[in-house]
């Protein structure tokens, strides 16, 4: 697999780190309550096909990204980086 | 001879001479071990994997089954080497596999005489019982009769290398196909890389005789290497073998450097590459098929290609006097070049009936082999004519063609399966199989030369056109030669036992077996027969098992359906996997910058993740470490002692809202942390539990700097750009680890202060540096900054100085601290004493704790932080183990680290665990064991009496609940 880091161009999957789900970029304010939190930590999609995902650059420029990429074919489809990439 | 005497590539003037089972040999430069041998008349190359059958060699190419052999010496001995892909050279030492005492008389071969017992799955039917007799008597004894090489068992001393390479286009074969695509998209001038297993490049054209453009297809092929050689974005790479393909256009290769020498000299042996391309093309060629046929296994029986192959390329006649065996016309052209080069053809056997070869030889058309003799070597086969009535054949070798089999296996990697032609009654690549490949030559069914040329181009040209690239005008050679039909696989009945895969011995009546016992599905069958599981994966038997296996269900092949192929499609030696990642270098090593001066003291030393930490220092007169670790301590204790803490995760953390952004990663609240003042923290993971502890200090209105454990020290650093970037990115925060940039010495004692005043450049007191404080400080003019933190209960100071100083103030210190009764103490002693003082390490920090279990619940303050808010979850707050200590009180003076505590009159199972001890040591200040550990509701059951059981070593110790905190509780000493 190859992903393409916006500062550092394309490089392979030995460079970058896998976290999860970019579900995570999306932490809840902290007085949200325990059911907010428990659905951040714990519930996951598991979708066979388009997966949005963070991975961490951690062998090259350490910027975190989020990529969106096919689970099944292993289809990179989208990277930019994970601070531009929360709504 | 067997050799002719002219006519192959080999090197004629560059003769060698090589080793086979002890026994010298001369061949040519240019040749295989195997047609070396051949060349030498001999025909017996191994015995057979579970049958200890005699062998020869089957193939000429890559596929080979059967010629496996040990190729060296010593470390270097390399075994199950296909002759058919070693080249010669001057002093290669061969030998025999799988045999006892040798290859001409086997003791094993009584396995032969087994065979009705040892037929598909009899591992799993004989030697069930009785079931203790598997691991000592049957495993070890099926082990020793089934097999191939053996490994030296020595350290391998050869050099691998591991690579990447990138380019434009990836060209996976040098046949006709490889090399018109290949030279096509070099003209076009895209970065090509054409990759050959062979060390010849060309494939079937080294091994046949016809014509390309009035040349010899040879000729031809050399030529056009030679131009490809001659274009600088053209990497021409034989001796290399495409292993995988993988996402993203990258596929495995293995270059096969100096396999063929000697001496590797200053090249590796092998290099194992990446290479990342954009397009790909697989011209991999066909793999001719067998006939499956009684007895069809005897040295002297093989692909009518290769005896083809060992004629054209290295002029060596596979035989005295061939039979060929076809049931196409390839096996008219094999008789036809034998005759051409002189050879004697016994007779031309087709099962077709109505052919009517013009050629020079006995045809027997309608006709089959129906059995064959000789045991060590082909004699003569049994022909059952059209008539019905069976003609005997004395032979020496049997040229066998069947049709071919499209080499699949590299679009089968990603997950696709290959897809059927019924026009040609053969599995080829599904052409989406794998993003950005194209595919050519008899790899896509089109088997004639003159379509592998052209569809080579029409590849470059589709290639071309996705890099962007515009094809210039190739022209297409003109091809003289005979059209092809392929036929379907076909097998032969008899009383006698037809081979499928030779490799792993499975038959024809195997693949009956597996069907009558309803392992039916092709991925059944393979696994219950282990057919297609040898190293060759099947390369000459898959086909021929499929076709089997859909006459017995009554489906036609694609319905009984193919197995899948995965990397590597040769094999790949360890060794190359590996390259240099061996040993010492399978991780590096971290260093501290009091390296040198440590092991000049005698330091022994342990590995604390990748760092290298001294573990103690041992003096005169100490023959245990725990004599240096007790001495270590009490020189703490006492008077003071130096210690290279380097190793401990520092990050630099800086920015307007660094003070916002570490209250969001510490439990503690960081923002009452004045300047020049030192907190201890805790990180949370965001599920609640603890994933780090360590110090803050604050060095400047907007500058901390923070240290972590010397384990997790990466994980913080990533869990903290994951806060920054991902979280509040808004925070207008910096930080860089400063690990490498500082080296930092605890000072740990009574005596430290008065050592530190004697160096620094200006005194401190306990009102300038209290307990907890921070501030820089100057060591000779050496700018170095001072922390009052304890990591051992006593006065202490940690000293950080520019990294390049650090070995210079480790002397330094080292010589102050002796010159007071101190001394350097290492890990061993700096663990006994924080476990005297309670404190933490990632051995009570395991990542199933939360900060009340670790006894930091009071810590944790009221605001947003990772993992706050899950921490207070229910399965978190109740019935929770709790740090305590542990204290023997009966006659066994021992805890176990790892050891689990139930109460005392408990039986020690999983119902009844309260918890179980994490740390363990001998206090020397306390004159006995201790232990930190973790018992459910422990801190209300403080004097309770509990067992710690070990019950891998039978130790039960009977052990007082105490406070984690064992000497000075209320930490007079560290204030002092
Ligand atoms: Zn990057």
């Amino acid at each position: 697999m190859r992903i393409s880091c916006p500062h550092c161009g394309e490089r392979d999957l030995r460079e970058y780190t896998y976290l999860g789900s970019a579900k995570l970029l999306d932490r809840p304010d902290g007085d949200a309550g325990a059911e907010a939190f428990y659905d951040y930590v714990y519930i996951r999609e598991n979708p066979s096909g388009e997966n949005a995902e963070l991975w961490q650059h951690s062998s090259g420029c350490s910027a975190w990204l989020h990529v969106v990429r096919n689970v099944s074919t292993h289809e990179i489809l989208s990277v930019k980086l994970a601070s531009e990439a929360k709504a | 001879m067997s050799r002719l005497p002219t006519g192959g590539q080999v090197d004629r003037a560059a003769q060698v001479s090589f080793k086979f089972d002890g026994k010298t040999y001369a061949a040519y430069s240019g040749d295989t071990v195997a047609s070396a041998l051949l060349a030498n008349d001999v025909r017996l190359m191994g015995r057979s994997f579970k049958y200890h059958r005699p062998r020869g060699v089957f193939t000429a190419g890559s596929e080979e089954p059967n010629a496996l052999l040990e190729i060296g010496r010593g470390a270097a001995q390399l075994p199950n080497t296909r002759a058919t892909m070693q080249e010669i050279y001057n002093g290669l030492e061969a030998r025999s596999q799988n045999r006892w005492p040798n290859l001409n008389f086997d003791m094993m071969s009584f396995t032969d005489f087994l065979a009705p017992f040892l037929s598909a799955g009899f591992y799993y039917k004989t030697f069930m019982w009785p079931r203790k007799f598997w691991l000592k008597i049957y495993e070890p004894v099926i082990r020793r009769a089934a097999g191939l090489g053996r490994i030296s068992g020595k350290a391998d001393t050869a050099k691998y290398d591991k690579a990447w390479l990138h380019c434009d286009l990836l060209v996976i074969g040098s046949g006709p196909a490889g090399l018109m695509a290949a030279l096509s998209a070099g003209k076009a001038g895209a970065k090509v890389v054409l990759a050959e297993e062979d060390f010849l490049a060309g494939g079937r054209l080294n091994g046949e005789n016809l014509t390309i453009s009035g040349q010899r297809g040879a000729d031809w092929a050399a030529e056009t290497v030679k131009k490809l050689r001659a274009m600088e974005n053209v990497i021409v790479m034989t001796r290399t073998a495409i292993t995988g393909a993988y996402d993203g256009g990258t596929y495995g290769a293995l270059q096969r450097v100096s396999d063929h020498v000697a001496q590797a000299g200053a090249a590796p042996q092998q290099i194992f590459w990446r290479i990342v391309a954009k397009q790909a093309i697989l011209a991999a060629g066909a793999h001719e098929r067998p006939i499956a046929f009684p007895n069809n296994d005897r040295p002297g029986i093989m692909l009518a290609s290769a005896v083809r192959t060992y004629l054209h390329r290295f002029g060596v006649a596979a035989g005295a006097r061939v039979t060929v065996f076809s049931n196409n016309d390839e096996g008219i052209q094999t008789a036809r070049d034998l005759l051409a080069a002189g050879v004697e053809v016994a007779a031309l056997i087709d099962t077709r009936k109505d052919i009517t070869p013009e050629i020079d030889c006995p045809v027997l058309t309608g006709s089959k082999v129906i059995g064959t003799k000789g045991y060590l070597g082909l004699k003569s086969v049994s022909v059952q004519r059209q008539d019905g009535s069976v003609t005997q054949i004395s032979t020496d070798c049997l040229a066998v063609a069947g049709g071919w089999n499209p080499s699949v296996h590299l679009s089968s990697h990603m997950g696709r399966k290959p897809v059927w032609r019924d026009d040609i009654l053969a599995f080829v690549p599904d052409k989406n199989a794998v993003p950005n490949m194209h595919y050519a030559g008899a790899t896509t069914g089109e088997f004639s030369t003159r379509a592998a040329l052209n569809s080579g181009l029409e590849a470059a040209r589709a290639a071309l056109l996705a890099l962007g690239l515009s094809s210039k005008r190739v022209t297409l050679p003109k091809v003289e030669e005979a059209a092809f039909d392929n036929l379907a696989p076909m097998q032969i009945e008899g009383k006698s036992r037809a081979w499928l895969d030779f490799q792993n011995d499975v038959t024809v009546k195997d693949i009956k077996l597996a069907h009558r016992e309803n392992f039916r599905s092709v991925e059944h069958m393979k696994r219950y027969t282990t057919l297609g599981m040898a190293t060759d994966q099947g390369k000459t038997s898959n086909m021929g098992a499929l076709a089997v296996m859909a006459e017995l269900t009554g489906q036609s092949i694609p319905e009984t359906g193919t197995t899948m192929f995965r990397p590597p499609f040769s094999p790949v030696q360890m060794g190359a996997l590996a390259g240099r990642n061996t040993g010492k270098h399978f991780l590096p090593e971290r260093r501290l910058t009091s390296d040198k001066f440590s092991r000049e003291m005698g330091a022994d030393w342990m590995e604390a993740g990748l760092w290298l930490r001294p573990g103690w220092f041992k003096r005169e007169g100490e023959t245990r470490w725990r004599q240096s670790c007790d001495r270590e301590v009490r020189m703490v204790r006492n008077a003071v002692g130096i210690c290279d803490v380097t190793s401990l995760g520092k990050i630099d953390v800086q920015g307007p809202d660094a003070v916002a952004f570490l209250n969001l990663l510490y439990v503690n609240k960081m923002s009452t942390l004045k300047i020049g003042k030192v907190r201890y923290g805790a990180m949370l993971r965001e599920d609640g539990l603890v994933m780090d502890d360590g110090t803050v200090a604050r060095l400047g209105e907007t500058h901390y700097l923070i240290t972590t454990t010397t384990g997790a020290a990466g994980q913080v650093m990533a869990h903290m750009e994951f806060c920054s970037q991902c979280l509040w990115s808004e925070l207008d925060v910096h930080f860089v680890s400063v690990t490498e940039q500082w080296a930092q010495f605890a000072v740990a004692g009574p005596k430290s202060r008065e050592l530190l005043n004697g160096l620094l450049d200006t005194p401190i007191d306990n009102d300038v540096m209290p307990y907890m404080s921070c501030g820089d400080a100057g060591l000779g003019g050496v700018a170095a900054r001072l922390f009052r933190i304890s990591f051992s209960g006593e006065h202490a100071y940690e000293i950080a100085v520019p990294a390049g100083y650090g070995a210079a103030l480790m002397a330094v210190l080292v010589k102050a601290a002796e010159a007071m009764d101190g001394g350097a103490y290492g890990l061993e002693a700096l663990s006994v004493l924080r476990i005297e003082k309670g404190f933490l390490t990632h051995a009570e920090i395991d990542g199933r704790m939360t900060a009340d279990d670790l006894g930091l619940g009071r810590m944790v303050a009221a605001k947003d932080c990772i993992g706050r808010e899950m921490s207070e979850r229910v399965g978190l707050v109740q019935e929770r183990q709790q740090l305590v200590g542990l204290k023997p009180i009966g006659t066994v003076k021992q805890i176990v680290q790892g050891a689990v505590m139930v109460d005392v009159g408990a039986a020690p199972v999983a119902d009844n665990l309260l918890g179980h001890v994490s740390s363990t040591c001998f206090s020397p200040t306390l004159e006995h064991c201790l232990a930190l550990g973790f018992v459910k509701n422990g801190r209300a059951r403080m004097g309770d009496q509990v067992r710690a059981v070990d019950l891998t070593q039978g130790i039960d110790t009977l052990c007082e609940i105490t406070s984690p905190v064992f000497f000075d509780p209320d930490g007079g000493r560290l204030r002092g």
